[in-house]
């Protein structure tokens, strides 16, 4: 039995190899892939988001030339456009984050009329150069054209604010509430930026990446036990 | 800078917080002297009438409603959390548990994102079994809409009707899955098995009792005064405000825009379908009466025509990749459901590697490339969304359900203010709010 200070220890080890290497850590001390089955011959890829070059295909150059047409600082605005698995995402630096929004629903050639969904991701294994972690993504939908396209929103910890887009979609009300909370992204200009999921008086954003699960060990008859799911066996 | 939101104060045991918004209720009535009727009335977070643990603070003037504040979050369990921490196919038994009136639905769209993260094609039968549960499914959490509106209404025959009709719903949810709600039957790659053989001729029958049981809702509560004069008129909404508060589904049908994403953006094959998108133009609950009773009836026709083609179109259930689909179709055995016998006994007694690469299979998981993915489907209410990221591991790095339930109980105070207090029932119900889904 190891003690949990050691299993602090050794989690900390296993978390802090993980970004970019594939070694792997654990119980039976193997050290490599320790795979005798040939299953990891499906070989991990490399995690980077890639820009797309033109031509975007699908509708996606129509989005963007209307867009640059509508919103003549969209150079300055657009950080990246990535196509990927016939979705068009729109990499953008926070300051022009309300004004896009604004043109994407006004537009007529644009028209996204609903804000479908807003979330947060913590891209702590992937931070920016700039230190960026803290992704905020949009997900447009236009009904008039029966298009999709996503909007994301990079920030850092230091600095997590971000401009709020509820005076556009009222929708985005409770969204960004659930993105504060679990997230601690601060979105300025929200009426009443409060926690909606967690109670109150909460400390800390639990859907980040270095706040831990929790839990307690499961105990089996005769003694036996398993740890929290957190400090499992990883297999990576 | 005002007061702290949750005011605290030191105590012998500790600090105490003063929590959930109902601290600033004098800031509420400081310097309104014209409004000395004014009264601050909570109702649940445990009433019958509010969908499980939803909150209402409503602000009353006599019995109008002057302002209506929600309090969420009484529900949440960190479903998403935890889908971080568990393999791919794993995810399928968390997600069944957010919104536990449609939990095929919940399944289904979870499973699409990881199949278009990995590229993989679902084979025909899995489409077909799918589409069907979900239309299953559709009806069943209708019926519990029916049911749970109408007790609160006062109308508690509908209660019993609507519950004895879900209840022959779970049935045939049952007969397929193994169980009446959480199912995890939708996996990554397909679905957990194959229709049992008795499922066919049971739907059917199943079929000709719902068009009865729908029938009887007509012949109940559509021509009946109270039941009308309940709903004709509150709880209006248009479509320009539907949009602007992210309302889909029957709540935006019933204002007299037909989006339906079955038709519109169709998945799983809807395209191939006959069947009708019900409308109404009233944007009150009337309206989604209406609607969402005619969905039943289309929900049946596509059930129909789901046996047809499931009649002619076997073979298998799960995508061909052994490196990814479960190794072992699920059976029912003595001691309940399971890997099937024949093949305990194949990786037991004669093949070492399927015992080791259905133990990496099943321990590990599979590997999903990086990158992240949004799909949808059109749940019972509304648009369900789900936002998968991989970073090219065996655990979901992020997923987010876009939740209807959540998104529609921003209405609640539109919906609400400047009517009567009773009818705030009416709005809510017709909301058809699933806490669970709304908390995750």
């Amino acid at each position: 039995m190891t003690s949990p200070e050691d299993r602090e220890v050794e989690l900390a080890k296993i978390e802090g190899a993980l970004p970019t290497s594939t070694e792997r850590a654990g119980m039976f001390g193997v050290t490599g892939s320790g795979d005798t089955s040939g299953f990891s011959g499906l070989q991990r890829q490399p995690w980077v988001e890639l820009p797309s070059e033109r031509p975007y295909g699908s509708y996606f150059d129509e989005v963007v030339d209307a867009l640059a047409a509508a919103y003549p600082s969209l150079d300055d605005a657009l950080l990246k456009v990535v196509v990927d698995r016939g979705e068009l995402t729109l990499h953008l630096r926070r300051e022009h984050l309300f004004a896009v929004a604004k043109t994407l629903r006004d537009d007529a050639s644009l028209r996204f009329e609903l804000l479908s969904s807003v979330s947060g991701v913590d891209y702590l294994a992937r931070e920016g150069a700039d230190g960026t972690r803290l992704h905020s993504v949009y997900h447009l939908t236009s009904m008039t054209y029966r298009r999709r396209i996503r909007l994301e929103v990079a920030v850092t910890d230091a600095d997590p604010h971000v401009p709020s887009v509820t005076p556009i979609y009222p929708t985005a009300d409770w969204q960004e509430r659930e993105t504060w909370d679990l997230f601690g992204i601060v979105y300025d200009g929200h009426p009443a930026l409060t926690r909606i999921l967690m109670p109150d008086d909460w400390e800390g954003h639990p859907q980040r990446k270095d706040y831990p699960l929790g839990g307690v060990d499961v105990e089996y008859k005769g003694g036996a036990s398993i740890p929290p799911p957190d400090e499992r066996r990883v297999y990576r | 800078m005002s007061a702290p939101y949750s005011p605290s104060r030191g105590t012998t045991e500790g600090r105490v917080f003063n929590v959930s918004g109902g601290g600033d209720w004098d800031s509420v009535f400081a310097g309104d002297p014209l409004h000395e009727e004014r009264l601050v009335v909570n109702m649940g977070p445990q009433h019958p009438s509010t969908h499980g643990v939803l909150r209402l603070v409503l602000e009353i003037e006599g019995e109008t409603v002057t302002d209506a504040r929600l309090v969420v979050g009484y529900l949440h369990t960190g479903i998403e959390k935890n889908l971080e921490f568990r393999t791919w196919t794993q995810g399928s038994t968390f997600v069944t548990r957010c919104d536990y009136l449609a939990p095929i639905f919940n399944e289904t769209v979870y499973c699409m994102a990881v199949e278009k993260l990995l590229g993989a094609v679902v084979p025909k039968r899995a489409e077909l079994i799918r589409v069907l549960m979900m239309e299953i499914n559709r009806i069943s959490s209708h019926w519990v809409w029916l049911a749970t509106g109408g007790m609160e209404l006062g109308a508690l025959t509908a209660m019993t009707n609507g519950f004895r009709a879900r209840e022959r719903c779970l049935d045939i949810l049952e007969l397929v899955t193994g169980l009446r709600m959480n199912h995890a039957y939708v996996r990554v790659g397909g679905v957990a098995q194959d229709l049992p053989e008795n499922a066919i001729p049971k739907i059917r029958d199943w079929i000709k009792e719902m068009d009865k049981e729908v029938h009887g809702v007509d012949r109940l509560l559509r021509g009946q005064p109270i039941w009308v004069n309940r709903l004709k008129g509150v709880g209006w909404i248009g479509v320009e405000g539907c949009l602007a508060l992210g309302l889909t589904g029957p709540m935006l049908r019933a204002a007299g825009l037909p989006w339906d994403m079955r038709k519109t953006e169709p998945y799983l094959g809807y395209e191939t379908y006959d069947f009708d998108v019900p409308t109404d133009d009233a944007g009150d609950c009337w309206s989604r009466f209406v609607v969402k009773v005619a969905e039943m009836r289309e929900s049946l026709r596509i059930i129909s025509q789901v046996l047809e083609r499931l009649e002619q179109t076997p073979g298998p259930v799960m995508v061909d990749d052994p490196k990814i689909a479960w190794p072992a179709q699920l059976s029912i055995g003595p001691d309940g459901m399971g890997n099937s016998p024949a093949h305990v006994n194949k990786i037991m007694n004669s093949s070492m590697e399927s015992l080791i690469h259905h133990f990496k299979l099943v321990t590990e998981g599979f590997r999903v490339p990086a990158g992240q993915v949004y799909t949808a489907v059109e749940g019972p209410r509304g648009e369900l969304g789900a936002h998968a990221v991989s970073d090219g591991g065996t655990r979901p790095y992020r997923v987010h359900l876009r939740e209807p339930s959540f998104i529609n109980l921003q209405a609640t105070a539109t919906m609400s203010i400047g009517g009567q207090i009773a009818d705030v029932i009416a709005s809510v119900a017709s909301l058809d709010p699933v806490m669970g889904g709304c908390d995750r």
